[in-house]
């Protein structure tokens, strides 16, 4: 597998924000630090996240760039704290947005 | 050498099964295909479809497209190509291009055979005599360079990207290091992930035609004042863990392994032989991606699912592979290959080759699940009138 597996999750790149289950995680689980990866001290999953989803590494804020593979996959629509479930409800993408060409925004 | 056992065909290409294709021009038709092909009998297969009699002009020109590729496929040993009659696409046109590629063909129209019953008759007299013709097509040995390998996913989640994905990309990786051409397509899901593959293209004209097909699709959305959210990814990617196309897009291009860009192709337009990895130009709809790269001449095809996906084609053996071990459990009767190991620790290049062995059995007759099962799903991409002005 490419990337490094931190307890139960994945980092997929030492860039990376997120890190992507590969379990059920409940609340309270505590990813290790590993090296190779932005995990340097024990990180607390605050929110259970399932199989296949994201938990924020760090701190992420409103209107930042969220990365995974290394690569850009979206913006944080709101401020997320490390250990955060990442999903639709907080980060969003930038691309192919007709709604916002619509409002005359920048699409 | 690696190997493998097929059929040779006059025009040099080399098929992996030996189908009789029953190919109808129009929607008026495809039941009468459908019919005859299940009345037929064993390696008798129909490509029915939802195309219309009179298309607009560019809609008309990827039917047909669609409909000649599919007809000179390898795998085709011979073809009927049925129509109403009245069709705008010439049903010997369609049976030129299988001729040409040096198949037994027939063509039959419903209004000159009497109608539906006499059509019916006719046609599965038809395939028999079809059937027994190319029954005389010899198989011999033919080496994997000879491949033309589709790749191909949906239903996807986040173990695609991070299994399911990069296994077949390293068979397609290994396909292309023994001489072999590899297909990948759906190009809304290169959508944040282009600036990947356009450093890996060969030349600049390549590279142009890429961003400009990705710049297309985008554009779509947005002269539709409409938000590709809602769509791509769609609710069962969302459930998966994926939340942007951005990130469906970087684990989707994963499945077209590592080597150089070597060109990019049309929808159902052929693929060359030989030629490393080329892209088509398809929409995300996964069925008619298939049928665009069978069109094009793919024998064998390899889809990766997340979430499950039953997918077949009627003239292609279709390779299922996973990377959710929960999926596996669930639908192992639909998947060939289990590539939910990676979490155990099995390297991606082991389960890549296991993929690469699959292939060469499956190019040498193995029966792959889907066709185990009988699934033989088909459908043409239509140009919409909103999108064929750029195709026309």
């Amino acid at each position: 597998m490419k990337g490094t597996v931190v307890g139960d999750a994945l980092v997929m790149d030492a860039a990376d924000a997120v890190a992507t289950a590969l379990d059920d995680l409940s609340a309270g689980t505590t990813l290790p630090p590993t090296e190779g990866t932005p995990v340097d001290a024990p990180l607390e999953v605050r929110e259970d996240v399932p199989f296949g989803h994201k938990i924020a590494l760090r701190r992420i804020d409103a209107g930042d760039e969220i990365r995974k593979y290394g690569e850009v996959i979206g913006r944080a629509t709101v401020a997320i704290e490390a250990g955060e479930w990442v999903h639709t409800h907080n980060c969003e993408s930038t691309r192919g947005r007709g709604d916002l060409a619509a409002a005359g925004g920048d699409a | 050498m690696d190997e493998f056992e097929g059929y040779r065909r006059p025009d040099g290409t080399v098929g992996v099964r030996n189908r009789v294709a029953i190919i109808p021009v129009s929607v008026t038709a495809s039941s009468l295909a459908e019919r005859i092909a299940a009345d037929a009998g064993d390696g008798v297969v129909a490509t029915p479809h939802g195309m219309g009699s009179n298309q607009p002009t560019p809609a008309r020109e990827q039917t047909r497209r669609v409909l000649r590729g599919v007809g000179r496929n390898p795998n085709v040993g011979a073809a009927l190509v049925v129509a109403l009659g009245t069709e705008a696409i010439d049903a010997d046109d369609v049976a030129d291009a299988v001729a040409d590629a040096g198949r037994p063909v027939e063509t039959l129209r419903i209004r000159e055979a009497g109608g539906t019953a006499a059509a019916i008759e006719r046609g599965v007299d038809l395939a028999a005599s079809l059937r027994a013709d190319a029954d005389g097509a010899r198989r011999e040995s033919a080496d994997a360079a000879e491949l033309i390998f589709a790749v191909e996913c949906g239903g996807s989640d986040a173990t695609s990207g991070i299994a399911a994905n990069p296994a077949v990309g390293a068979a397609g990786d290994r396909l292309v290091a023994a001489g072999g051409t590899v297909s990948f397509s759906e190009t809304p899901e290169f959508i944040g992930a282009e600036h990947i593959l356009a450093e890996r293209c060969v030349d600049d004209e390549t590279r142009e035609r890429l961003l400009d097909r990705v710049e297309a699709r985008e554009d779509m959305a947005r002269e539709m004042g409409v938000d590709l959210r809602g769509a791509q990814p769609t609710p069962g990617n969302q459930e998966g863990g994926l939340t942007t196309i951005e990130e469906k897009s970087l684990g989707a291009i994963a499945k077209g392994g590592t080597t150089p860009v070597e060109g990019m192709v049309d929808y159902a337009e052929p693929l060359p032989q030989g030629a490393g990895l080329v892209l088509m130009d398809t929409p995300g709809y996964d069925v008619e991606s298939v049928v665009g790269k069978v069109a094009g001449g793919a024998q064998v095809v390899a889809f990766t699912t997340g979430r499950g996906s039953t997918t077949g084609n009627p003239v292609a053996p279709v390779i299922k592979v996973t990377g959710n071990p929960k999926t596996w459990d669930r639908m192992a009767n639909n998947i060939d290959v289990n590539a939910s190991t990676v979490m155990e620790g099995e390297s991606l290049s082991a389960i890549g080759e296991r993929i690469f062995g699959t292939l060469l059995d499956v190019a040498d007759g193995r029966r792959t699940e889907a066709e185990r099962r009988g699934l033989t799903e088909f459908a043409i991409n239509e140009v919409q009138p909103t999108t064929g002005g750029e195709r026309a």
